[in-house]
């Protein structure tokens, strides 16, 4: 099982002229085995849904709800959704210097699991996954993020997404700074995730391009904190030809 | 962490006041007056805690014992009368404190560490300084002699109760290759006042360590100087301070000679009410100086509130034939966004505290380049930690 259902979400931010609201109340349900894509212009708050989910202690949920399978995920902390089995793939993955991609790894399955992984397989598990997103073996030993390229840092959170396999995965623009050659690696990647049938993937997007590889069962436009369409994939070549002006224009106007 | 880089014109802004890197030095202890507290070179520093150390207080019989493993080909051992009295000053150093003064004058022996030119030393030479009665106020004078293209690792380890003041000369030979580490381990109660003075031989190598987490007050001047072109220095610095200790580290890069380099790292955590460090990064080109490299970098990381991180780089040039000179200094608590990335893979908040410090100290610790002592300083690290960060009830 894995269903994430959002309900009304509404967010805001501390600016220095008080609350800002961002999302203007989010409804979205991703059932079982899933693949929704966002899409939106810059600045119509997708990665405010992504962080809020995740839980960045940035932004204030002011109203709605978010659960997993049930449970009431914004009462969670953020290691706890993690636990539960969300995972968000971010659009700037963070540095951490003098902690090693591996130590990191380790130290994240262990807390996922609740057990440390079994050294032998581990080794193999890991060394598997860098080898498939054309990563080099000595990633393993450089500190998390630090000097990557961006795409490295994108390949490096699909290389986590497969290795703590989570329930849900939020993946804000990981096609973003990509060559065609890393999106497919990158793609299939996220491919062999959903593979196991009762994965969702929340995948948010500017570009139609990542959707010849990754097929969303369903398109949502994403304007001004709000969904303001929703639709099969065959929205998303809509956009590709018209782009969102004609919702930018329905938003404002509202 | 938040990082700031600032432009070598900003640090000559802080020179605007007048310099204090020009002292006129002397052995006379009369030359010297008792700091009162307000002079630049004491500003920060807890007179008062210091149990008169600074000023007159009588250089007792030692209670703090000194042992030490002497290699092959190496020479160590306390000595007296003149050959003693021959050993102050091989660093070059002339007394611009009344304390130092004081010890080169009135300390009746010294140990030496002799390492002949041409001799390569594997195994560390390890001195072992124990305390045993803090309520002893005492002094000591320590001479390194290390050769020509000689080779060797001393470290010095303080541990237990001591109140003590300290004098280290270090002469590095032409084409030597030197570390010299100095660990404070201290018992609470510890006070320790130390000068270290290096002179670097020409195409020498030398890096200077000073490890401290223990001690009420601990206050270090790591200087260095040249003795020719070509020397280059390393200066590292790790301490993690705890509440109401007053840890303080002062380094002085003097490039008095063309084509010299040096680079200074120092790295500190903060924790607990009062917890106090400082450090004082004093860099000076000469107009001698052409074609010299020089950089130093302080970052401290505060982990809880109340406590403070004083951080002062200071580079005064004389002239204007350089290679490269920078500096960085950063206070910062913990960055939020590293802690959300670390938990948001499932580490609880703690855990990624503790990964964090650890990142923040690893690159260090490897570069002291001691592999005996990595370990140690690891768990050192982690049993500071679990004083505040990963206290069973810490929030
Ligand atoms: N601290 C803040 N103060 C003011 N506005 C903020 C703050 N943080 C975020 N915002 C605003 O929130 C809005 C949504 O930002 P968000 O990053 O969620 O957009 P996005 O859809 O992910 O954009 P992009 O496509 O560029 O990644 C933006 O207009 C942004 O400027
Ligand atoms: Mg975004």
């Amino acid at each position: 099982m894995s269903k994430l259902e959002i309900n009304d979400l509404r967010v805001s931010v501390d600016t220095e002229d008080g609350p800002k609201e961002i999302l203007k109340g989010v409804t979205l349900t991703i059932n079982d085995g899933e693949t929704h894509a966002i899409m939106g212009p810059n600045g119509s708050g997708k990665s405010t849904l992504a962080y809020s989910i995740a839980g960045h202690p940035k932004y204030t949920i002011t109203g709605g709800t978010v659960t997993l399978d049930g449970d009431d995920v914004l009462a969670m902390t953020v290691d706890e959704r993690a636990r539960a089995g969300l995972f968000l793939a971010m659009q700037y993955p963070v540095e951490v210097p003098g902690v090693s991609v591996s130590n990191f790894l380790r130290t994240a399955k262990t807390a996922i699991d609740g057990e440390a992984p079994k050294l032998r397989t581990w080794v193999k598990d890991v060394n598997g996954v860098l080898e498939q997103l054309n990563l080099d073996p000595t990633f393993a030993s450089r500190s998390v993020n630090e000097g990557f390229s961006g795409g490295e840092k994108k390949r490096h959170e699909i290389a986590q997404l497969e290795l703590l396999d989570p329930k849900v995965a939020v993946l804000d623009e990981t096609d973003s700074g990509l060559d065609i050659d890393a999106l497919k690696i990158v793609s299939e990647g996220v491919n062999r995730f959903k593979a196991d049938g009762d994965k969702g993937v929340l995948l948010i997007t500017h570009y139609t391009r990542i959707l010849r590889y990754i097929k969303p069962d369903f398109v949502h436009v994403f304007v001004d904190g709000r969904v303001a369409e929703e639709g099969g994939p065959e929205l998303a070549d809509q956009l590709e030809s018209e782009g969102y002006d004609k919702y930018v224009k329905a938003a404002a106007a509202s | 962490m938040t990082v700031t880089t600032d432009s070598v014109r900003s640090a000559l802004e802080v020179d605007k006041v007048e310099s204090h890197l020009h002292p006129a030095g002397s052995f006379e202890v009369a030359d010297h007056e008792a700091p009162t507290g307000r002079e630049e070179i004491w500003r920060f520093t807890p007179l008062k805690r210091l149990k008169g150390l600074h000023a007159d207080a009588e250089f007792m019989r030692s209670a703090t014992s000194c042992t030490w493993n002497t290699p092959a080909g190496v020479r160590i051992e306390g000595v007296s009368g003149d050959e003693a009295r021959s050993l102050r000053g091989i660093s070059g150093l002339v007394p611009n404190t009344r304390w130092a003064a004081r010890v080169l004058a009135e300390v009746p022996s010294s140990l030496l560490i002799d390492v002949p030119a041409d001799t390569e030393v594997a195994e560390p030479i390890v001195v072992d300084l124990d305390g045993e009665d803090v309520s002893v106020t005492e002094a000591g004078h320590v001479a390194m002699r290390f050769g020509a293209h000689s080779k060797a690792i001393v470290v010095l380890n303080h541990t237990g109760s001591s109140t003590i003041a300290a004098v280290v000369e270090i002469a590095v030979g032409d084409g030597a290759d030197v570390s010299v580490v100095s660990i404070q381990d201290w018992a609470d109660d510890a006070v320790h006042l130390s000068h270290h003075q290096a002179r670097v031989g020409r195409d020498a190598t030398y890096k200077h360590a000073a490890i401290s987490f223990g001690g009420d007050v601990v206050r270090m001047d790591a200087n260095v100087t040249y003795d020719g072109p070509g020397g280059s220095a390393e200066l590292l610095g790790l301490y993690f301070a705890d509440a109401g200790q007053h840890i303080e580290h002062r380094i002085f890069a003097d490039h008095n000679a063309p084509r010299t380099k040096s680079h200074a790292v120092y790295k500190g955590a903060l924790q607990g009410e009062k917890a106090h460090t400082v450090w004082v990064g004093n860099v000076l080109i000469r107009k001698v100086a052409e074609g010299i490299e020089t950089y130093e970098e302080n970052r401290n990381l505060v982990l809880t509130d109340g406590c403070q991180a004083d951080s002062i780089p200071n580079l005064e040039i004389e002239t204007g034939e350089i290679e490269g000179a920078g500096h960085a200094s950063a206070t910062a608590r913990f960055d939020d966004e590293q802690l959300f990335y670390l938990q948001s893979r499932g580490i609880s908040e703690q855990e990624a505290q503790r990964l964090v410090v650890h990142g923040f100290f690893n690159d260090l610790i490897r570069q002291v380049g001691v592999p005996s002592i990595e370990d140690r300083l690891m768990k050192t690290v982690e049993a500071e930690l679990a004083k505040n960060v990963l206290r069973e009830d810490a929030s």
